[in-house]
């Protein structure tokens, strides 16, 4: 019934997609347990590492050590990184390389159950990986305060609004190669997006290019409920995460639609 | 009488300017194999689309076991069997895996696709490498496990486009043999080709599609009978350009086609024919006669020129 009523949206048949997903990456769980260590890697590389270099910071009244700063943009980060690689890599596969969609076409699901399926499986991969990089940062004495655990819940939202433009993003690649191109963009993001420190340091006018980075945005968001600093800001940063998310599946939903069932 | 299963009237599929289908209707009763054959470009895929309710039509009606596609696709689409022209299985899961994984999207229960993988493996012959990644098999092997998952959901349709394009020999007549059963066992087959001995193999009715439009129909025989004469005798003669011999012979056939390298003279009787030519002082290199094919029949209502 919900399929008649609510096309657009997809319906149950998509846990199939994430079934499928599931069964893939079973076969390949060396690559799924990675996606654990990378927390830890990321924290003890470059938290520990520059923690003894980079001195005590203030944030909105606060003095942290600089690993307890830098912790929730490692944090967005991890979420960027494994969102887009998934979604851009493997979707790019099933969409023009294996075809596997095209085969799933031909069974009761439609591009919307695809689609919606592949957000149920970005979402879940999305809660694991943030559940364990939290729990990592909480070992390692890199949580800012008990409202550590609302990061969660903000880490999957980075996740899907980075899923949601990567979903989009790879209906336009056209092959491999294309791929040096996401990295282009993907690498100044990673580096000039405030995740390392205070966007003070940078000039203004910099300073408001950057606010543009749904990582920025992200890594804002999650260092302010890591430390317990409550903003109305934030409110605004996960309005815009949400915007961007809805408006990256509609465009992967219309991409999808139009190179699957022409 | 029996209700059509699949029945389509004026149907149109459009990409922006260009009419893929254009205006077609036929109807494929239950049981009954049925072909589409036609050059590259004809419009056999589209329609292929519109009837495994994957793409929708832009205009005319169609109709699978009597329901709608535009409105009924997931529940048409649980009823068939789709072996698509590329194969799109997958490549990082093993042989059994694709079966079973594949069976889930129609909603059966784990435990009864165990058992069907079991058989289906067994009656493609796959059964030996059930366990083996999708990505080591031969081409023949993938076209086998593609049929093999085509068939998890019991279709009562089954749909193949191409089905044996770029097999050797061995592979298709063995895929062949498997179809031939299936059509036993009440399952409509729906195949699309340009193997004219594919489409006499298998098809009990077909129609020839050219530029997105069907240009004739009927059995094999029926084309043949209308299209074609009953045998076409091929001439070779010791010459570099067989035009000279076209005024010399057409008297002796219904019709006649010089081609570069020989000339097809269109008869009923090929050896009387032959006898006539010898008692005129022809004398060909080389002289064969054949029965008429439905690649005659193709070849005369779509033209020799290549079409790509």
């Amino acid at each position: 019934m919900l399929t008649r009523t609510l096309p657009r949206f997809g319906s149950r048949r998509s846990l199939r997609v994430f079934e499928r997903n599931l069964t893939v990456y079973r076969s390949q769980w060396l690559m799924l347990i990675s996606g654990f260590f990378e927390p830890l890697f990321y924290l003890l590389s470059i938290g520990l590492g520059l923690n003894h270099l980079v001195g005590p910071l203030r944030v909105g009244g606060h003095v942290v050590s600089y690993a307890t700063f830098v912790a929730p943009g490692m944090l967005a980060t991890s979420a960027m990184n494994g969102a887009m690689i998934d979604t851009i890599f493997n979707t790019f596969f099933r969409l023009k390389i294996s075809h596997s969609y095209d085969a799933i076409l031909s069974t009761p699901l439609d591009v919307t159950d695809v689609a919606l399926g592949e957000v149920w499986w970005a979402l879940a991969r999305a809660g694991a990986y943030g559940a364990s990089f939290i729990v990592c940062m909480v070992l390692l004495g890199d949580a800012g305060s008990a409202w550590v655990a609302l990061c969660w819940p903000a880490a999957i939202l980075t996740s899907l609004t980075f899923s949601a433009i990567g979903l989009a993003a790879c209906t336009y690649v056209r092959s491999w190669q294309d791929f040096d191109l996401v990295t282009l963009v993907q690498l100044p993001i990673f580096l000039f997006s405030a995740t390392f420190f205070p966007i003070s340091l940078y000039p203004h006018w910099l300073g408001a290019i950057v606010a543009i980075s749904p990582l920025y945005q992200s890594a804002a968001l999650l260092r302010g409920l890591s430390l317990g600093v409550f903003q109305w800001v934030m409110l605004g940063r996960i309005a815009y995460l949400v915007v961007l998310a809805l408006v990256g599946l509609r465009v992967a939903a219309n991409r999808f639609r139009r190179i699957l069932v022409p | 009488m029996t209700e059509p299963i699949l029945q389509a009237r004026d149907l149109v599929k459009r990409f922006g300017e260009f009419n893929a289908v254009d205006g077609v209707s036929f109807s494929v009763d239950p049981g009954e194999s049925f072909g589409f054959l036609g050059p590259n470009g004809a419009g056999k895929t589209s329609t292929m689309r519109m009837i495994s309710a994957v793409s929708q039509p832009t205009a005319g009606s169609l109709s699978v076991f009597g329901l709608d596609p535009r409105t009924h696709g997931p529940e048409i689409r649980g009823r068939i069997g789709v072996v698509p022209q590329e194969d799109t299985l997958e490549l990082e899961l093993s042989v059994r895996l694709n079966l079973e994984m594949f069976g889930r999207y129609f909603d059966i229960p784990r435990a009864i696709l165990r058992e069907r993988a079991i058989d289906l493996l067994a009656f493609t012959q796959l059964s030996e490498r059930a366990d083996d990644r999708v990505e080591d098999l031969s081409g023949g092997m993938k076209r086998r496990l593609t049929i093999a998952r085509a068939l998890i959901n019991q279709p009562e349709i089954l749909i193949l486009d191409e089905p044996t394009t770029g097999l050797d020999p061995q592979a298709r007549h063995l895929l062949w043999d498997r179809l031939y059963r299936l059509k036993r066992e009440g399952v409509t087959l729906i195949i699309t080709t340009h193997y004219m001995d594919e489409a006499e193999q298998l098809c009990d009715r077909l129609v020839v599609m050219d530029h997105g439009t069907i240009v004739a129909s009927g059995t094999p025989r029926e084309l043949i009978t209308h299209h074609s004469t009953r045998e076409v005798v091929e001439l070779r003669f010791n010459t570099d350009s067989h035009d000279g011999y076209h005024d010399r012979l057409a008297p002796f056939a219904q019709r006649l086609e010089v081609l570069p390298d020989r000339v097809l003279l269109y008869v009923d009787e090929g050896d009387e024919t032959l006898r006539r030519i010898h008692e005129h002082q022809i004398t060909p290199m080389s002289a064969l006669v054949r029965r008429s094919s439905l690649e005659d029949v193709f070849l005369r209502l779509t033209g020799r020129t290549l079409v790509d």
